[in-house]
């Protein structure tokens, strides 16, 4: 069922290759959207550059961060090795793998560091993640377009094309990706239960956020913005008139690294 | 021509051997990785590449250094350089053997390596090194035994092996250009992103390279009848020099930006690899290693001084392996991209994997100086 929806889609890629799709989107749905139903329907939101706005105001302490970060690594199966039987804490901590999760501010705004603080800021936690870059370096080094931006600007993985050179990994200037040191399924939350909507991993490859892409596809917000209580907002970033613009019109915003010119699409109030 | 390295004394088989064991002993260990991932070894979310790449990366350089012998002898018709530049040639097969191992005992999906080359992806570095690093394989491979061959038949070698010669030199500054290109493209990476990385890499390449080959042919001298002759060791040595001074130099041009900007993205990786990390110690060894060799190389008495001079290859060669093959992929991904601390040292198990990975290499250098040495003293 699964293969043939695959190269179905293949097939209609190849179809729609004349009339301007091109060949990545497909292989977006058909990587990252794999699961029993047929999950691109009319409810799909679609937008020229997709964009997350964080209002970190609305955070007040790290606890906030909590339900967003289950949210999101229970919707995509994130392995979690915390208590993984026979594995010493060292290698625990090595084999991480996050796709979301909290950071102070000296650590997430590596290149806006103060001396002195404002003490809400200096005490805030951040949630940090893939920042669908314009210009992503990642998608750069990868030798085999196993992760690539599709026209919308989400940055995918195909998981079933990478080799695990992690080459990706080394180009990410924001520590946003994770690679599968070990099976992932053998981790004891996945073990008790998985999310049916979105595959889980096998060893040996990069994973990361990806924007939700699935829920997307079905309509659905992503599921950080859905347990952020209004605090993450994810829209057009191309559409003067969407949420996310309208928000970014009306407060300051920064992002991570901007000096280096990958021209991140997570943008956060402060 | 293989036939030849069938025949050989106890002393052949027993170092064969010795190998194999070891080659044998790795891959089960291998075997290990395979299975459950490359978990088994030290590397992380924070410093995913390790020991293998850092192998890899010194490796690509000594295959490299064989053009120091290559060069003057096609280019300038350096005519000392005829004996031992079938040494040259082998030796940069057995380096890139190793290189091709280490990269597939880097991959997590080893079974998709091919991906590489069923999903061609021009903008990305990993592209070209494969096809200069294949290409320069198969150039030593094919320019090595054709004039091996012909030596043995007694016949000058063919005029049509010349461009297949002459093309192999900007493949062996190719592929460690293309090496250092792998990491000094990549922003964010501030000890990597640097324009002098590729001239480092050649220079401490043709250094580290020249000083192995000069240890082969006092090893050869040794132990078979094969000797390079006084007067092309002394030359191969005065490049090592050369080279391994440069190398010094552009590392010393890399702290003067870093610590006189004093900006400090460039200053952590620095610091961290000399002052605040485990590799501290190994990195000041690594220095002391390399300024004592030129002391010593650049002093002609004790450079012809045969003990002296091998003793001065050894620390080049060591020198240069610590400052590549441990500092070079550590001090760039230490601290992450968060500022944090998070180390890494190698696993039993990874540095199995590698020692056998180098015992490999020396099985295939053997067999090959086997056979270019029997031939050699076949028509001597
Ligand atoms: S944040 Fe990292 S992983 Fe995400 S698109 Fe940018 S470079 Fe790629
Ligand atoms: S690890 Fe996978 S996604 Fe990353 S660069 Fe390699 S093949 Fe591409």
């Amino acid at each position: 069922m699964e293969k043939s929806r695959r190269s179905f889609l293949k097939i209609a890629g190849v179809a729609a290759l004349g009339v301007g799709f091109t060949k990545p989107t497909l292989n977006a749905y058909a990587s990252s959207v794999v699961g029993p139903h047929p999950q691109i329907g009319d409810k799909a939101l679609s937008a020229h550059h997709w964009g997350m706005v964080i209002d970190t105001r609305k955070f007040h302490s790290e606890k906030d961060l909590e339900p967003i970060v289950e949210a999101c690594h229970k919707a995509h199966n994130v392995p979690d090795f915390s208590d993984m039987p026979n594995a010493t804490s060292a290698e625990k901590k090595r084999h991480e793998i996050k796709w979301i999760w909290g950071e102070p501010y000296h650590n997430a705004f590596t290149d806006k560091e103060n001396h002195y603080q404002s003490h809400r800021i200096e005490h805030l936690s951040f949630p940090v993640l893939c920042n669908h870059c314009e210009e992503p370096p990642c998608v750069l080094a990868c030798p085999t377009k196993a992760t690539f931006r599709r026209d919308d600007g989400i940055v995918l993985m195909d998981f079933h094309r990478c080799i695990g050179c992690r080459f990706c990994m080394a180009a990410c200037p924001y520590g946003s990706r994770s690679f599968n040191f070990v099976d992932p399924r053998r981790a004891e939350n996945l073990k008790e239960e998985t999310c049916p909507d979105f595959p889980t991993r096998m060893k040996g490859v990069v994973e990361k956020c990806n924007l939700c892409a699935e829920r997307l596809a079905k309509g659905l917000q992503p599921a950080c913005a859905e347990a952020s209580k209004g605090a993450i907002a994810v829209g057009d970033l191309g559409d003067p008139h969407s949420n996310v613009r309208v928000l970014l019109e009306h407060n300051f915003s920064i992002r991570r690294k901007p000096s280096l010119g990958t021209e991140p699409s997570v943008y956060y109030i402060v | 021509m293989l036939e030849t390295a069938l025949k050989g004394n106890r002393t052949y088989w027993v170092w064969l051997g010795i190998l194999a064991l070891i080659i044998g002993a790795g891959f089960v260990v291998y075997l290990q990785q395979f299975k459950i991932g490359l978990g088994i070894t030290g590397m992380s979310r924070d410093v995913s590449w390790g020991f293998y790449i850092a192998q890899f990366t010194f490796l690509v350089g000594v295959a490299a250094g064989g053009v120091m012998i290559v060069l003057p002898y096609y280019l300038h018709d350096y005519k000392a350089f005829g004996k031992i530049t079938i040494l040259g040639e082998f030796l940069a097969v057995s380096a890139i053997s190793m290189c091709l191992m280490f990269i597939i005992a880097d991959l997590g999906q080893p079974m998709r390596a091919l991906n590489v080359i069923l999903h061609p992806t021009p903008r990305s570095m990993l592209f070209y090194d494969m096809i200069v690093l294949n290409g320069y394989l198969f150039l030593n491979i094919f320019v090595g035994w054709i004039v091996l061959q012909c030596e043995r038949n007694s016949v000058p070698p063919p005029k049509w092996i010349k461009p297949f010669i002459y093309i192999s030199i900007p493949f062996a500054f190719g592929i460690h250009t293309v090496t250092a290109y792998l990491y000094c493209g990549l922003p964010g990476r501030h000890f990597w992103l640097t324009a002098i990385l590729a001239p480092r890499f050649l220079s401490s390449a043709f250094a580290a390279g020249p000083a192995f080959l000069i240890l082969l042919c006092f090893i050869l001298r040794k132990f078979t009848s094969f000797d390079a002759g006084e007067k092309a060791i002394q030359t191969v040595s005065k490049i090592v020099t050369y080279a391994i001074i440069a190398n010094v130099f552009f590392f010393g041009c890399e702290v003067f930006v870093a610590m006189y900007s004093g900006i400090p993205g460039h200053v952590v990786h620095l610091k961290y690899l000399f002052v605040d990390g485990i590799l501290a110690p190994w990195m000041w060894t690594s220095m002391a290693l390399m300024l004592l060799a030129i002391l010593l190389l650049l002093y002609p008495p004790t450079r012809r001084n045969e003990s002296v001079l091998i003793v001065a290859c050894i620390l080049v060669f060591a020198g240069t392996w610590i400052d590549k093959g441990l500092g070079m992929i550590s001090g760039g991904f230490v601290p992450n991209p968060l500022h944090q601390m998070n180390e890494y040292a190698p696993t039993g198990m990874e540095l199995m994997i590698t020692l056998a990975v180098w015992a490999a290499g020396f099985f295939i250098l053997t067999v090959l100086y086997k056979m270019a040495v029997t031939v050699k003293e076949e028509t001597a």
